[in-house]
Parts: structure tokens; C-alpha cells; sequence
């Protein structure tokens, strides 16, 4: 790797697997339960949070040494502010439907726990450049989660995937349906979504028993 | 050498191997260990976990062979091919047609549940390289019980699964569990698949394939199996009396409808010591009250005959005991020994509060008639915290008892 030093590609492969956002420090729980229903969704979801976080390191990096310390977080504040309002704009303008479905959480992006968790803990201390690569991974790490959130919600509770019928058509009865199967209502609920992040968890610790806190 | 010594060095024998547990579990079905326990006070006892599981399953037989005649019953007397029984020793009941179309429908949803079910437990007990638990003996026979006679067979077995890995091991299997397993797998279906779980046609066996004929065009009537609970929420008349509501000659779940042998279960699991009483008495104390309060509300003149509520407020309070599964609830599921309260007091807490939310949700939710599961769960959650802070008071008690000596 000529591009990344082994230090900074730990910043991006770290929050994937080993310090995952969501299953391992259990932050922005509400947004993955919330939009992984469909997983355009969720990957609309994720590539908004991964350009507000890898832009807002970035910003809030450069800043980070004039922001005086006492009022840091109504600046982190404005400046996630700004970002998602660009997403949102951006999104009703090229994809009104979706923006409907997002609804209220493209603006709640703001309050998500890993984007001002990012802020505080690495971008006010680092450079811009190993800034926006911890961005990018964190972002990506909370993507992937919901990415595959959303693909078993969508899979097992519509029996599509990006709104394709996979698993054949409900009401015509082909495919899958013709020999009795039924979507699982439970999935397109919200209790599941904790579920599933939960077997996640479940999965990842029984794989690296590191993980395992007492 | 006996086969009971014989079984004992062949488990000696192979002690390090892998598939041990599954053996084990065989095995002490038939003999009592012959391990003992080394160190510590110790109660000798007959009565493990294997027996009181027994002790249930045993006051649940009835119920299931009941559910079993009045599958056929129903499906029968749905098409108009035989007359009404008119009581619990009637003679269209009791009749081989009807048994026979309980084993075809019944006994595969038996079969599925604790094959599937026991097989998870299996594979935990293997990967985890603990003893197999008994903890899902019980489970296994409550499940057929409470689903619905036409319920597919997958769909049980994927409910099944989740409710046992989800409900139970993730917990740290039996004894753990916060949850009733039964309840999970329960609670699972209705959610997942509303509709195989609630309506008017999946109580009665053939009324959905009867459905499917019509609309390919035959010429049939369709077969009605409305539930007590659904002609109430749709203020509906109810065309049972309560002589076929006492001896179960009604629609419903497998094997909640007969209340005369849940009673004769409840009676023999409370003199052989198994359920507690104080639980199953609480839930029906509470149902009394909150159906008081509904009748209450409608001789008072609050609530209109118009109002969707009214066909179930105004239910007569003891009705509502035996109709829906409040009594299979109250003697079979709240009376778990894991996931119910463990203090007295807490049990008349926990017992009252099941009673009283069940009739709420009975009434106000018609999406969902019965709300006996949902309380059930409810309650489960909040059991640990009853028991708290019942053991705080005793604590708080005493300590004043103490200053009051000392002072």
C-alpha cells in the first residue's frame, strides 16, 4: 500500500470489524432500527452518514485549532447541521420518494451519536487527512451493519431486495410462494431489527472472543 | 450385568466424547444418575427437573387429546355433517371420524415442535458441551396447544426455532430464560404471520382451504370459525352457550378451549405442588376485577352501544373466564416457575396484574382479541422487578424492627 500507511489503514479496516460503531461501542442503535426496513434505505442512510462524517472530520480537523474548547460542540453542531441540510436538499431534489421514506432521520443524522462521538474523539485531536480516513471507516462500519440489516429485513419480511421480487410474487403465487412460503411480517418490524443487530453481535463475539467484556 | 450398569460404563467409557450430552439426556429418562454430587448441603429429593416437567406434560395430556376430538368436532360440524354435542359426553363428540382428523392435523404440529425444538437444544448442548436441559419437555407440549389447528408446519418450525434460540439460549438456556419459550414462539407467529394467527377462518380446520376453493370458483359455502372473542369485538351475537364454553366445544387453539380439564390440570398440578397456586388464583382475581370495571363502565352509561367496545365491555365479568385462553394463561403459563415472580407477595402482584392487563388488552385492541399471551410476556419482563423490591420492603421491615429493639 503506497497510498496508506499501516497506521491509517487501521483507521478504516478498525471500525468495520473490531470497533464497529453499532455492535461493538453500540452507538447510532436508533437510526439502524429505524430505516433498515428497505435496504435502498439503509444504503441511502449510509452513504449520507458517510459523507457528512467524512466532510465533517475533515472540516472540524482543520478548525481544531481555533475552535476555543468551551463552545466546541455548538460548533461541531453547525457544522453537522450544514452537511446534513446538503443531504437533505440534495436528496428531495434527485430522490423524492426515498427522502419521503428517510423522512424525518436524513435530519436526525445530526444527532447521531457517531457522528459527534467521531468529532470529540479524533477529529479535534488529528490531522485532516487520518481525519477524514477515521471518518470514512466509521461511516463505512455503520454502513455495513445497516446494509445487512436491511438486506435481511428487506429479503425475509417483503421478499424483495432494492424492491426486486426475489423470491417470486406474493400475490401471482410464483416462485417461492407457490409452494406456501410467506413473508415474515415480524422482520418489517422494528423489534427485529434489534434482533438481528443483536445475532450480529452474537456472531462477531463468538468469532473473536476478544470482544467478550465481563 | 443388568442394562442399567451397562448403560452407566458406556457412558464412563466414553466420557470425552463430543456427542455425550445427547446420550446423557437419553439416558436419564430411563435411570436415575448414578453421579453424585461431592461437597455442599444438599436436599435429597426425587423430584428434579425431569419430574416436574413430567408432572406438567402429564396435567396437559388431556388437553391435548381434547384438542384433538374437538379439531374433528369443529371441522365437522362446520360442513354440517353432524349434529351439535350438546355437552361434554355427547355422542357426536367422542366419535373415531373426529379423532382421526385431530391425529392428521394435531399430531404433526406435536411432532414438529419438539423434534425442532429439542434438536436446537441439542446442538447448544453439543456446542456448548453442557448436559441437555429438560427445559423444553414443557415447552414442547405447550406450543401445539396454543397455536392454531391449521397453522403450516414450517411456519410452526421457524417460530419454533427462534423462540428457543432467541427466547431461551441467548439467555443462557434453561432457567435463564426472562421470557415463557411457549409464549416467544407464540408471540413470533402472531407477528410474523397475523394471517394464520388471527381471523375468522384458521380455527376451524378446512375453512382457509375452503376459502381457496371458493375463489377458484367451486360452488361451496364457506365455513365460518369465528372465535367467542372475535363475535364480541365485532359486537357480533355469540351463538354458544356457556355449557359449550365450559366443556370447550368451541372454536379456539388446539388445547385451550375445554376450561373443564384446564380446571381438572390446575387441580392436579396444584396438589402435586407444581404450579402455585397463589399465581393461578391472583390472574383470575384480576380478570374478575378489570371485567367488574368494564361492566361497571357500560351500567354506568359511559359508553354507547355504538361504541366498538361495547360487545365486549359488556360482557358479564365471570364470562370472561371461560371464554378465550385466560384459564390455559393463568394454570399453564403464568405459572412458570423461571419466568414467574419468586416471592409470595410478588406472585399475588404479578398473578393480579396478568388478569387485569389481559382483560384490558381483551377489550381495548380488537386487532388483538387475546391478550393473554401479550400480558404474560408483559409480566415476564417485569417479574424480577416485583420480586425486588417485595424482598427490599421485607428488608426495610425488618431493619425498623431492629431500630425499634435497639433504640
Amino acid at each position: 500500500m503506497g497510498l496508506l500507511s499501516k497506521k491509517d489503514t487501521k483507521l478504516i479496516t478498525d471500525p468495520l470489524a473490531d470497533n464497529n460503531p453499532i455492535t461493538i461501542q453500540v452507538l447510532g442503535i436508533c437510526s439502524a432500527l429505524a430505516i433498515t426496513a428497505e435496504l435502498k434505505a439503509s444504503i441511502v442512510m449510509s452513504i449520507s452518514v458517510l459523507f457528512v462524517l467524512g466532510v465533517g472530520n475533515v472540516v472540524i480537523s482543520l478548525m481544531r485549532n481555533i475552535i476555543p474548547s468551551k463552545i466546541r460542540i455548538i460548533v461541531q453542531l453547525v457544522v453537522v447541521a450544514a452537511l446534513v441540510i446538503i443531504v437533505d436538499q440534495v436528496l428531495k431534489a434527485f430522490a423524492y420518494e426515498l427522502s419521503k421514506t428517510l423522512s424525518v432521520f436524513v435530519g436526525l443524522i445530526i444527532t447521531n451519536c457517531i457522528i459527534m462521538g467521531r468529532f470529540e474523539a479524533f477529529a479535534l485531536g488529528n490531522g485532516p487527512w487520518r481525519s477524514f480516513l477515521d471518518g470514512i471507516g466509521n461511516a463505512a462500519g455503520y454502513g455495513a451493519i445497516l446494509i445487512i440489516v436491511g438486506f435481511f429485513r428487506e429479503l425475509l419480511g417483503s421478499g424483495t431486495l432494492l424492491g426486486f421480487k426475489v423470491l417470486g410474487d406474493p400475490i401471482e403465487k410464483t416462485g417461492l410462494y407457490a409452494i406456501g412460503y410467506e413473508n415474515n411480517g415480524f422482520m418489517l418490524l422494528s423489534p427485529m431489527a434489534l434482533i438481528v443487530v443483536g445475532i450480529i453481535i452474537w456472531v462477531q463475539r463468538t468469532k473473536n472472543k476478544a470482544l467478550i467484556e465481563d | 450385568m443388568g442394562l442399567k450398569e451397562k448403560l452407566h460404563s458406556f457412558k464412563v467409557k466414553n466420557k470425552d466424547k463430543k456427542w455425550l450430552p445427547a446420550f446423557s439426556a437419553l439416558h436419564t429418562f430411563l435411570f436415575m444418575p448414578n453421579e453424585t454430587t461431592h461437597g455442599g448441603t444438599h436436599i435429597k429429593a426425587a423430584d428434579d427437573l425431569k419430574r416436574t416437567m413430567n408432572t406438567v406434560i402429564l396435567a396437559l395430556v388431556p388437553c391435548l387429546i381434547f384438542g384433538m376430538f374437538n379439531a374433528g368436532y369443529q371441522h365437522y360440524l362446520a360442513l354440517g355433517e353432524i349434529e351439535s354435542a350438546k355437552g361434554f359426553l355427547g355422542a357426536s363428540f367422542w366419535t373415531i371420524d373426529n379423532l382421526m382428523v385431530g391425529i392428521w392435523q394435531v399430531l404433526p404440529l406435536v411432532v414438529v415442535s419438539y423434534g425442532v425444538g429439542l434438536a436446537v437444544e441439542f446442538i447448544f448442548a453439543i456446542i456448548k458441551g453442557h448436559e441437555v436441559e429438560e427445559g423444553y419437555l414443557v415447552t414442547g407440549m405447550l406450543v401445539p396447544l396454543i397455536v392454531p389447528v391449521d397453522i403450516p408446519l414450517w411456519m410452526l418450525a421457524v417460530a419454533v426455532v427462534f423462540g428457543v434460540v432467541i427466547g431461551k439460549e441467548v439467555f443462557g438456556g434453561t432457567g435463564m430464560n426472562i421470557l415463557n419459550p411457549a409464549l416467544t414462539i407464540r408471540a413470533f407467529l402472531f407477528f410474523a404471520y397475523p394471517t394464520w394467527m388471527s381471523g375468522d377462518k384458521v380455527w376451524v380446520h378446512g375453512a382457509v382451504e375452503r376459502d381457496q376453493m371458493i375463489a377458484e370458483g367451486a360452488n361451496l359455502d364457506a365455513i365460518s370459525g369465528e372465535t367467542i372473542l372475535g363475535s364480541y369485538a365485532q359486537n357480533n351475537s355469540v351463538v354458544y352457550d356457556y355449557w359449550d364454553m365450559f366443556w370447550g366445544l368451541i372454536p379456539g387453539s388446539v388445547g385451550e378451549t375445554s376450561k373443564f380439564l384446564i380446571i381438572i390440570g390446575a387441580l392436579f398440578l396444584i396438589f402435586s405442588k407444581v404450579g402455585s397456586w397463589r399465581i393461578i388464583i391472583s390472574t383470575l382475581i384480576g380478570a374478575l376485577v378489570m371485567g367488574l370495571i368494564f361492566n361497571g363502565v357500560v351500567d354506568a352509561g359511559w359508553i354507547g352501544e355504538s361504541s366498538k367496545f361495547y360487545g365486549l365491555m359488556s360482557v358479564p365479568f365471570w364470562q370472561h373466564l371461560i371464554i378465550g385462553s385466560i384459564l390455559f394463561g393463568a394454570v399453564y403459563m403464568a405459572t412458570d416457575p423461571v419466568t414467574a415472580s419468586q416471592t409470595n407477595k410478588g406472585k399475588w402482584i404479578y398473578g393480579f396484574l396478568i388478569g387485569f392487563i389481559s382483560i384490558m388488552i381483551r377489550v381495548f385492541n380488537p386487532a388483538y382479541p387475546e391478550g393473554v399471551f401479550l400480558a404474560i410476556l408483559l409480566m415476564n419482563v417485569f417479574a424480577p422487578t416485583i420480586d425486588h423490591y417485595v424482598v427490599q420492603g421485607n428488608v426495610k421491615k425488618r431493619m425498623k424492627r431492629l431500630k425499634v429493639k435497639t433504640a
